[in-house]
């Protein structure tokens, strides 16, 4: 059971206090006597206690705001806890956080040494709207050729500050085999290496998505040689408009249309009711230098083969770089999501879903295998599927039956085209 | 070097200027026979006489308009209001007539003339008495204007004052004539519109002038607990200001805070920071703050005129909180 | 206090130095009738405008500046209000540059910067010219400071409207001149009206204010202001004393205005009749009446005065309209001086 942690009388005539700094991190372990955080008074600034042992849940009221003596601030307890519900009439005045999937604004902060990371997840829905950065920040985001959308801001309200700029780096590329020099005695380098905001924000959404979903995983075998075949054809006439369909796009479609056969799969967990949605935004995640993001095709559900692959290819585009940036929409309203690791020869691999939606679907390499067709073995394009599924959501039969319908259209794609 | 306090530093100013100058006259309330509401021209009377110490009727918009008149034909005349309260009695003289006649006239007529005035509050001196004028009269084209932290800045810079030809104000802070400091033994003179980096530091810039400076100096120790480096910057000059070292500092430290000695609204600190802004915004890796006393008339009671100023704490608390992180 | 007069036909003032007299009188006839001339002109070029702002014009009170400032040496300042011409031009400040200063142009007495109530002449020691009511008198009694303690046997006369009398640096100033024993000469030209403010309707006292002189132990008389030789004459006495005692003096010369307050003044507030009855004292008619009837000199001189002051009058109109306007970039000269 969590304990709550509340603001702390430190004076007669105090009424309320301001949370100045936490010290302490969410998820970190709390010995009795732990400095927890800086409460300003209006005579002085005070550090408060723990008087628990555990862990530092949740932290409810934000740095800044100012909570009246005896409300709660955050709570302390086992991992596996479960975490009330922030009721309304908590007193915090500033950035109430509400445990519920469609906004999970996350606070945290890290201690005074390490690089702050406080900025919005830009792979969930969140409220972030504006890129906020100081003069300084944009001027050197602009000499050094940075994008400010891919810095993530750890100044006061999420403002990008210059040392946000300056430390940016790129994640780790990913590496060819060909690239890695054999030699006699290789020696690895043994440095840290430092995890860009991207990074964090990533580990720290896989972990709650993994903590937070019931994970169960469908795996279906998928016969494409039709679709490849189709695909072939199809691209033959596009080729002179410039256009190209894509191995990807067919799965995109396939999914899209298994989704409006069973909406469900295209909900969100909301407690006792699942949240629906209007259209199907098809998330596609896709590797960049510094991490992984999983932007949606938006209204997948109005777009034919061809729409959708033009989309899809622009979307890729977009994230690297080249064009227009992403927009939030993009970023964070996605309902279902596709993800592809083909092109490296995977066999086939589960993903973690994105919270807040309810599936998503990873897909291997398309490679040939004999297979027993009438009695006769013939050389096939197989690929395998998985979804992983929200088990809140919907149970194996429901999913078998989902995964059955999307292995369906890829294998008889004409009706893709419809 | 020798420490005087700052009363002592001006009095060793004015008593050089009234010797190395016969043309330098003193003109004041109780200047003379009373030695001074601030003990500032203590014993000047008897040394130099009442043809150049001359104790004034309760007349501020003459006795002001009357220095100017004497520079104008000539004479180096020192005023010394009670009170820079007090100048809003000789406002016109001041305003209309000592920055306008040089303008008015075509360069034909200079006014080498300093009006010395205590400033400030913190003595519990209620609303009429509390008053920092020097930043409505820093505005005015014609005038200069200046306000000294400490005793070395106090001579030097009234050595400048009274050498110019133009009318200078000279804002003494009341709470600080009492405090000490080292003075130079040799001549040395502070050129009007200089300001100062009283310490150096490397992640904020804290900026005020007079009675401010303590304030920041304290926020400053506090702010160094925490690992956070503050440069002070004494302004000393209100017009002209010395936008050049605010600059360079605001170029190192990329971050500002203003601190007013009169109210926020209206404070001087204002033009400051809107020029700071425009032109080194480059260089600002966060919002400029402004700090000054609250928009309230100054209450006789002791907590609530103490309430009507930003403490040091005050200061470091808005500075963590929308400046920087630790 | 004595109140002087004039005596028009004593012979006895007329028998010694016939020519300097002549030649004196010619002298005051021709201040007066400049200023005249000039004014006209000003209110001319005023409709036409070329001249603009601010205008109040000394018509009719000529008398009393050249009677008064014809007896003051170079050492004596000379402080006055925005009425400013008359005093300006009988002090001798160049007619082309004052016009010029009207007009706005670099080549006035300011470069421009001044205007109608600012006349400036630091070398006559002409010290404006001011726009603030009763904001001249502290400036007087800085002057006369200086006087005092330079010892230059200077003195200051600081000239005045009825409606300054009203203004607190008038009753400081007159405090501090006697208590600090101040060479100034307080000339009041009492021309009835502050603006369109009657003295009857602002001043508690009287119509009368040299009397009041006394509250600040400050000798004082008064005299006809549209006499310019009983002005001269009574301003020649306070000269003296002022120069004597080191003291103030206080001379109160009555007079009129027989335009508006400025140009742009309807003049509601009184009546024709009284203007009129005060025309029949025009100095510009009775002065040469009372020459030429004391066989002082005879028509063709002033004739040729005349001629000589139109001339000038339009010579300076030309200049003023010839001279270039300041270039924008001297909005910053004068400010201060560089040390």
């Amino acid at each position: 059971m969590v304990k709550e942690i509340t603001m702390p009388s430190m004076g007669a005539d105090m009424t309320e206090g301001t949370i100045v700094k936490w010290l302490k991190n969410e998820g970190d372990k709390i010995s009795k006597g732990d400095k927890l955080a800086e409460i300003e008074t209006d005579k002085t600034v005070v550090e408060m206690e723990a008087y628990n042992e555990g862990f530092l849940r949740k932290i409810s009221a934000s740095e800044g705001s100012s909570v009246k003596v005896g409300k709660v601030i955050g709570y302390i307890g086992n991992m596996d806890d479960d975490i009330p519900e922030i009721s309304i009439d908590d007193q915090s005045n500033e950035k109430i956080i509400e445990e519920s999937p469609k906004e999970t604004t996350t606070v945290s902060n890290e201690k005074e040494n390490s690089k702050k990371s406080s900025q919005v997840d830009i792979s969930v829905n969140s409220e972030s709207i504006r890129i906020k950065a100081s003069p300084m920040a944009k001027r050197l985001a602009k000499e050094k050729n940075i994008k400010l959308s891919s810095v993530i801001g750890t100044g006061p309200e999420g403002r990008i500050s210059k040392d946000d700029v300056n430390n940016y780096i790129p994640g780790p590329t990913l590496v060819s085999s060909s690239d890695i020099v054999t030699g006699k005695n290789v020696y690895l380098d043994d440095s840290d290496i430092p995890l860009n905001s991207m990074r964090q924000a990533i580990a720290r959404v896989t972990l709650r998505s993994k903590t937070d979903i019931p994970h169960f995983q469908v795996t279906v075998e998928v016969d494409m040689t039709e679709s490849m075949k189709m695909r072939e054809d199809i691209n033959e006439d596009l080729e002179k408009k410039g256009l190209k369909v894509s191995v990807n796009d067919l799965i995109l479609k396939s999914t899209v249309n298994s989704l409006i056969k069973y909406p469900k799969w295209n909900s969100c967990f909301d407690g006792d009711k699942l949240i629906a949605h209007s259209g199907v935004n098809l998330g596609i995640a896709i590797a960049l230098e510094q991490g992984l993001i999983v932007p949606a095709v938006l209204d997948a559900q109005n777009l034919d083969l061809i729409s959708l692959a033009v989309k899809s290819k622009d979307l890729g585009n977009r994230a690297k770089g080249n064009g227009d940036p992403l927009s939030n929409e993009e970023l964070t309203s996605g309902t279902f999501s596709t993800s592809n690791l083909g092109m490296f020869g995977t066999h086939s691999f589960t993903a973690i879903i994105v919270p807040p939606q309810s599936g998503i679907i990873a897909l291997g390499v398309v490679k040939k295998e004999p297979k027993i067709i009438n009695n006769e073995i013939q050389i096939r394009q197989i690929m395998y599927a998985t979804m992983s599924a929200d088990h809140r959501v919907g149970d194996g039969a429901e999913a078998a039956i989902f995964m059955n319908e999307f292995k369906q259209l890829l294998e008889k794609p004409s009706r893709l085209l419809l | 070097m020798p420490e005087i306090v700052m009363r002592e530093a001006i009095k060793m100013g004015l008593n050089e200027a009234l010797e190395n100058d016969p043309n330098v006259l003193i003109l004041g309330e109780d200047i003379g026979a009373y030695g001074g509401a601030y003990a500032v021209t203590d014993g000047f009377l008897e040394k130099f006489g009442a043809e150049r110490i001359k104790d004034t009727p309760i007349s501020e918009a003459t006795f002001i308009g009357t220095g100017i008149g004497a520079a104008s034909a000539g004479l180096r005349p020192i005023i010394e209001l009670m009170s820079i309260s007090f100048s809003l009695v000789g406002f016109d003289q001041i305003v209309n007539m000592a920055a306008n006649l040089r303008y008015m006239s075509g360069g034909q007529i200079d006014v080498p003339m300093v009006i010395r005035a205590p400033t400030g509050a913190g003595v519990q001196l209620a609303a009429t008495h509390s008053q920092s004028f020097e930043t409505w009269l820093a505005e005015v084209p014609g005038l200069y204007c200046v306000c000294p932290s400490n005793p070395k800045d106090a001579l030097g810079l009234l050595r400048t004052s009274i050498k110019t030809n133009n009318p200078v104000i000279f804002a003494e802070p009341a709470l600080l004539y009492g405090i000490k400091g080292e003075v130079p033994e040799e001549y040395y003179e502070i050129p009007l519109g200089s300001a100062s980096v009283s310490k150096e530091g490397e992640d904020i810039t804290l900026l005020s002038y007079g009675a401010g400076m303590g304030v920041i100096n304290e926020a400053s120790k506090i702010l160094s607990e925490r690992n956070i480096s503050a440069e002070l910057i004494d302004l000393r000059s209100l017009n002209p200001i010395d936008y050049k070292t605010i600059g360079k500092s605001i170029k190192k430290t990329n971050h500002l805070l203003a601190l007013d000695t009169s109210r926020k609204n209206g404070g001087i600190m204002g033009e400051v920071v809107s020029n700071i802004q425009e032109d080194f915004n480059d260089w600002l890796d966060g919002p400029i703050i402004r700090v000054g006393a609250k928009d309230v008339p100054w209450p006789y009671n002791k907590n609530l005129e103490r309430a009507v100023y930003p403490s040091a704490e005050n200061i470091v608390t808005t500075i963590l909180k929308k400046l920087i992180k630790v | 206090m004595a109140t002087l007069k004039q005596e028009k036909n004593n012979k006895n003032i007329k028998l010694s130095k016939v020519d300097d007299e002549k030649k004196e009188m010619l002298e005051l006839y021709k201040q007066m009738f400049l200023i005249r001339q000039f004014e006209l002109a000003c209110g001319e070029n005023y409709s036409k405008g070329n001249i603009r702002g601010f205008l109040h014009l000394y018509i009719g009170q000529e008398a009393t500046g050249v009677g008064s400032i014809s007896c003051l040496n170079d050492e004596d300042y000379i402080v006055t209000h925005y009425r400013d011409h008359g005093h300006a031009l009988a002090r001798g400040l160049d007619v082309n540059r004052s016009m010029a200063e009207l007009f706005g142009k670099s080549s006035g007495l300011s470069k421009g910067k001044g205007g109608s109530m600012h006349l400036f002449d630091s070398g006559k020691k002409f010290m404006g010219g001011h726009a603030i009511v009763g904001g001249q008198f502290p400036l007087a009694t800085g002057l006369a400071l200086a006087c005092q303690y330079k010892k230059t046997g200077g003195l200051v006369v600081c000239f005045f409207g009825d409606g300054s009398t009203n203004q607190g640096t008038y009753h400081e100033a007159l405090n501090l001149a006697s208590v600090w024993k101040l060479p100034i000469l307080f000339i009041l030209e009492n021309n009835k009206y502050g603006m369109g403010s009657s003295i009857d309707r602002v001043r508690a006292g009287g119509e009368d204010f040299y009397t009041g002189a006394n509250t600040y132990d400050i000798p004082a008389a008064q005299v006809d202001g549209m006499d310019v030789l009983a002005v001269k004459e009574a301003t020649k006495i306070a000269v003296d004393k002022v120069r004597q005692n080191g003291e103030p003096f206080y001379l109160e010369c009555k007079t009129f205005r027989f335009v508006g307050h400025s140009l742009a003044d309807g003049q509601k507030y009184r009546n024709t009749d009284e203007i009129k009855e005060w025309e029949k004292k025009d100095p510009l008619i009775k002065f040469p009446e009372w020459i030429l009837s004391a066989g002082i000199a005879n028509k063709i001189d002033l004739e040729k005065i005349q001629e000589e002051v139109n001339h000038k009058v339009e010579e300076a109109v030309n200049f003023a309209e010839t001279s270039l306007e300041p270039k924008i970039s001297e909005l910053y000269d004068d400010i201060y001086k560089l040390d």
